[in-house]
């Protein structure tokens, strides 16, 4: 889905172009998550994540795409893509976008089994505490 | 004010959305929650556990002592699970 937006950040003339791509994972019969936003409030969100690791880090682009509604397992959720004159600046601002954007951005997911059930996931304090590191 | 509400919030009550007209003397983001719970059962389930809440007054994170001032729309959701 962002392949377009990846090779656009790789010809911006930078050395760098980081990305992380999270996906659906087969978790004991899951067959597909359903991803809730607050229109309005969600991309406003993304958008200052993207402000803010432009401000702390030397970047020359960044990109940050999410799904939205039913995406079956094994299918992209989140793809994130940072481009620098150096490695350092674009892996370290990958890892500050996901984590915060786990932490910080209204999404909801809840998870849909191979027997019909739908389970909402629970927020995880390790997500937390990764996202507490950027502070 | 307009209520928004989203996940296993929005489940609970039963509605994504409605317009209320909260008491004169709620000040805050968690008086309007404490008012709530006594609108119907499953205001009083959804929104029994302060702890598991988080709030936006107008799109903009906030926390539970938050004054809603000339907020318009506050949205009631569970902790955030996107990425």
């Amino acid at each position: 889905m962002t392949e377009a937006e990846l090779s656009a950040l790789a010809g911006i003339g930078g050395g760098a172009l980081s990305s992380f791509t999270g996906i659906v994972r087969d978790d004991g019969g899951v067959t597909a998550i359903e991803l809730e936003h607050y229109p309005g409030m969600t991309e406003a969100c993304l958008s200052r994540l993207i402000e803010a690791a432009t401000a702390r880090w030397s970047l020359l682009g960044a990109v940050v795409t999410h799904r939205v509604g039913i995406v079956p397992v094994g299918d992209p959720v989140v793809v994130i893509g940072v481009a620098s004159l150096h490695r350092a600046e674009a892996l370290e601002a990958t890892a500050f976008l996901i984590d915060r954007l786990k932490t910080e951005a209204p999404f909801w997911k809840r998870e849909h089994y191979v027997d019909g059930t739908v389970k909402w996931v629970e927020a995880k304090s390790t997500d937390d505490t990764r996202s507490e590191r950027w502070a | 004010m307009k209520l928004v509400y989203f996940a296993s919030v929005r489940e609970a009550i039963g509605l994504s959305s409605e317009d209320r007209d909260v008491p004169h003397d709620t000040r805050t983001v968690g008086d309007v929650v404490v008012w709530l719970r006594g609108q119907s059962a499953e205001h009083g389930h959804a929104l029994n556990d302060l702890s598991r809440l988080r709030f936006a007054l107008d799109q903009n994170m906030v926390t539970a002592d938050a004054l809603l001032a000339d907020g318009q729309e506050l949205a009631i959701f569970p902790p955030v699970t996107g990425g």
